[in-house]
Order: C-alpha cells, then sequence, then structure tokens
C-alpha cells in the first residue's frame, strides 16, 4: 500500500516528471526561471495549485459528474475548478506576500492556463486513480515542477553572466539546458 | 427527475451553473477573507527612500513617489538616495538596478546643509513655506535660520529666495558626521564563471 504510493511519488517527481518528460507546463519554465527567488516562489504557488486542484477536480468528477453521468464534461468542469484555485492562490499570495505577488505578476494568473494542471487533472482520471492517488500524483507533480524549476533557475542565474557566443545569448541558451536537463531526466525511465 | 432523465441537456446546464455558484461564493468569501489594506509594497519602498521629502523626484514628497514606484515608476529619480538607493529599491522589487537620472538632480559628493546668511535675510518667510522638513525657523520681518541637525540638503529654499542669502554649504567632516563608506555593490559579486575577460573588464562591462 504505502510503497504503491511511494511509488506513484518518485513517479511523478522524476521518471514521469511533468516538465522535462511530459513537456506539459513549459511556459513558467521559460518564464519565470531568470531569477532564483521567484521561481521558488512560483514552484511554491504551482504545487499548490496542483495539489489542491488535483484534489478537488477528482472529488468533482466522482461526486458530481459521474453520478449524473455527465463524463464527458470533465475538460470543461476541470477548467472552472482550476480558475477557482487559481483565483484562491491569488488572493491568498496577495495577503501573505505582496512582494512575491509583484514578482510573479501576470505568471500567478496564468497558472490557471498551465497545461501541467489541467493534464494532471486528466491524467487522474484515464489513469483511474483514487481520491487519495490524486492527491499523491498532485503532490509528486508539483514537486517535481518545482524541483526542475528551482534547478533550472539556478543555472539560468549562472548562465546570465557567463561568457557564451552572442547568438546563444539569453533565450536560445536557455532552450539548449532545457533541453540538455530533459535528456539527463529521461536517464531515469525505469526506475520504477 | 424524469424531466432531467428525459433531457440530459438540462441536467449537463444545471450541473455547470450550480457548480460555478457554489464556487463563486467560494471565492466571494474568500475576496472577504483576503482583503488587504492599503499597498504594502509602498510601504517597503517608503522605508528605502531617504525621507528627505525634497521633491526632486516631481512627486510632493517621499510616500507619493513610493506609491508611484510601485505602480511601476521609475527607481531612479531619486538623487539624495543615490547609488545606494537604487541599489536597495532594484533589490527589493526584483528589477535591474538603472543608473540615476541626471534630469532629477546629481549625487552630491558631500551632504550639504542650507546656511542662512542672517544680515541679509529681510524675513520674507519664503524659504519657510518651501522647506519640506520645517527645518528653517524664523517670522515675518524676522531674521530666519536654519537648524542645521534637521536639514536635509534638499536645496528647496535657494530658489525662492529674493535676496540670494541662502547658500548650501557642505558638511564639514567630523567625528559626529564621519560614517564608514558603504560598501561598493559590485566588488561583493564573485566570479564564478571561468571567463577570458580580465577582471577589471568585467567590472566595466557590468558597470556600464
Amino acid at each position: 500500500m504505502l510503497t504503491d504510493y511511494s511509488i506513484l511519488l518518485i513517479s511523478a517527481i522524476l521518471v514521469n516528471n511533468f516538465v522535462l518528460v511530459q513537456f506539459l507546463g513549459l511556459c513558467p519554465f521559460m518564464g519565470v526561471s531568470n531569477k532564483l527567488e521567484s521561481a521558488m516562489g512560483m514552484a511554491m504557488a504551482t504545487t499548490f495549485v496542483l495539489t489542491l486542484a488535483s484534489a478537488c477536480s477528482n472529488l468533482v468528477y466522482h461526486f458530481l459528474l459521474v453520478p449524473l453521468g455527465l463524463a464527458y464534461l470533465k475538460t470543461i468542469t476541470f477548467i472552472l475548478v482550476i480558475a477557482v484555485v487559481v483565483q484562491f492562490t491569488e488572493m491568498v499570495v496577495k495577503k501573505s506576500s505582496p512582494l512575491l505577488y509583484r514578482v510573479l505578476g501576470v505568471y500567478l494568473p496564468l497558472i490557471t492556463v498551465n497545461c501541467a494542471v489541467l493534464g494532471l487533472a486528466l491524467l487522474n482520471i484515464s489513469k483511474d486513480h483514487s481520491f487519495l492517488q490524486s492527491l499523491v500524483y498532485g503532490v509528486g507533480g508539483g514537486a517535481g515542477f518545482s524541483l526542475v524549476l528551482v534547478l533550472f533557475a539556478a543555472m539560468r542565474e549562472r548562465l546570465a553572466v557567463a561568457d557564451v557566443p552572442t547568438p546563444f545569448k539569453g533565450p536560445a541558451l536557455g532552450m539548449i539546458t532545457a533541453g540538455l536537463m530533459s535528456l539527463a531526466f529521461m536517464g531515469f525511465a525505469g526506475l520504477v | 427527475m424524469d424531466f432531467l432523465a428525459q433531457y440530459p441537456l438540462f441536467s449537463a446546464l444545471l450541473a455547470l451553473v450550480g457548480l460555478a455558484a457554489v464556487f463563486g461564493a467560494l471565492l466571494g468569501y474568500a475576496a472577504e477573507q483576503f482583503k488587504t489594506e492599503g499597498n504594502p509594497i509602498a510601504d517597503e519602498i517608503n522605508n528605502i527612500l531617504p525621507q528627505t521629502q525634497c521633491g526632486q523626484c516631481g512627486y510632493p514628497g517621499c510616500r507619493p513617489y513610493a506609491e508611484a514606484i510601485a505602480n511601476g515608476e521609475a527607481i531612479n529619480k531619486c538623487p539624495p538616495g543615490g547609488e545606494a538607493g537604487i541599489q536597495a529599491l532594484a533589490a527589493l522589487l526584483d528589477v535591474e538596478p538603472i543608473p540615476l537620472d541626471a534630469e532629477h538632480g546629481e549625487v552630491k559628493e558631500a551632504p550639504t546643509v542650507a546656511f542662512i546668511r542672517e544680515e541679509e535675510c529681510i524675513g520674507c518667510t519664503k524659504c519657510i513655506q518651501a522647506c519640506p522638513v520645517d527645518a528653517i525657523l524664523g517670522a515675518a520681518k524676522q531674521m530666519h535660520t536654519v537648524i542645521s541637525s534637521l536639514c536635509t540638503g534638499c536645496d528647496l529654499c535657494v530658489e525662492p529666495c529674493p535676496v540670494d542669502c541662502i547658500d548650501m554649504i557642505s558638511q564639514e567632516e567630523s567625528l559626529q558626521t564621519w560614517h564608514w563608506p558603504l560598501p561598493d555593490p559590485f566588488s561583493r559579486r564573485v566570479d564564478i564563471i571561468a571567463t577570458d575577460n580580465i577582471r577589471s573588464d568585467a567590472h566595466q562591462d557590468r558597470a556600464a
């Protein structure tokens, strides 16, 4: 039982990492990785949203959509759930850390259209996860997203002062770095 | 129930509208719970600004300028704050530090205070009205003088004086006014990436 959950967690964090293996949520991955501090804030906000949205969408699906025979409405319902969770997160962040709210700027509401969040909710359904499994999967997805975002931001912060050839400066080098990181994460395939 | 079973479209509509209404109510409650008063960022910016209230930035004081910065105004319009102030603001707001805007005045080499040549003063009170920190003492047709410990050296009293009897004198460095020099913001950085550039060149590039 416990092994199942830990395998699910490891799988979500490393083996099936949302960003580097499944290529979901690349927009904040490239957009908010210029500074380590804002990347950490974004990672926390996204993890919070992923966990909450994963659990909420699972509840809504199993206790509202399935009994009413409306499973075909899951995509639009999940979008609604995610939008509400993000709005709630935005209020909490604005209250608790106005500076983080300012730094994250437009990327905070953009979590709504972060495909990792919707992808996670839909994957939960297609993999037939229970409520607890969805929760663990959400936490794992968020932890995996945080891990690669923080690693990537730390690297980009150092690369910003590095002496690189002009054609590779800025986003180009970011893309190459992300590709190399993705290759490295592919190495986890077969771990579980 | 029969009606709903007959027309599944209505049950779908009802479910979605109901869900949206419940979520809307939740959000409304949360908005009430997590309401923020005032502008907390402006407070933190205001703490960094030097509080000279000199108005060289074009705003009627430090607090209005802090609010303007919170709303996206440039951070380089405060000469009394100098380079150190811009660095602190840039660190707080997570933006790149930019050089001081020369349009709003230059950083003084040494702090200055206003000095009124009292025998020439005609007691017009114009400098008293101009002083943002109430550091000038005097009354109509009475000689004025500057309380030098309160003067922030903002130059605002020089312009209104009809007889030009106010001098800005630089403060002599004494045991009371000497401070440790502020650390150079660039020397604290450590080069961790190997580069072909010579160190001093790299520093000039960054400073430029």
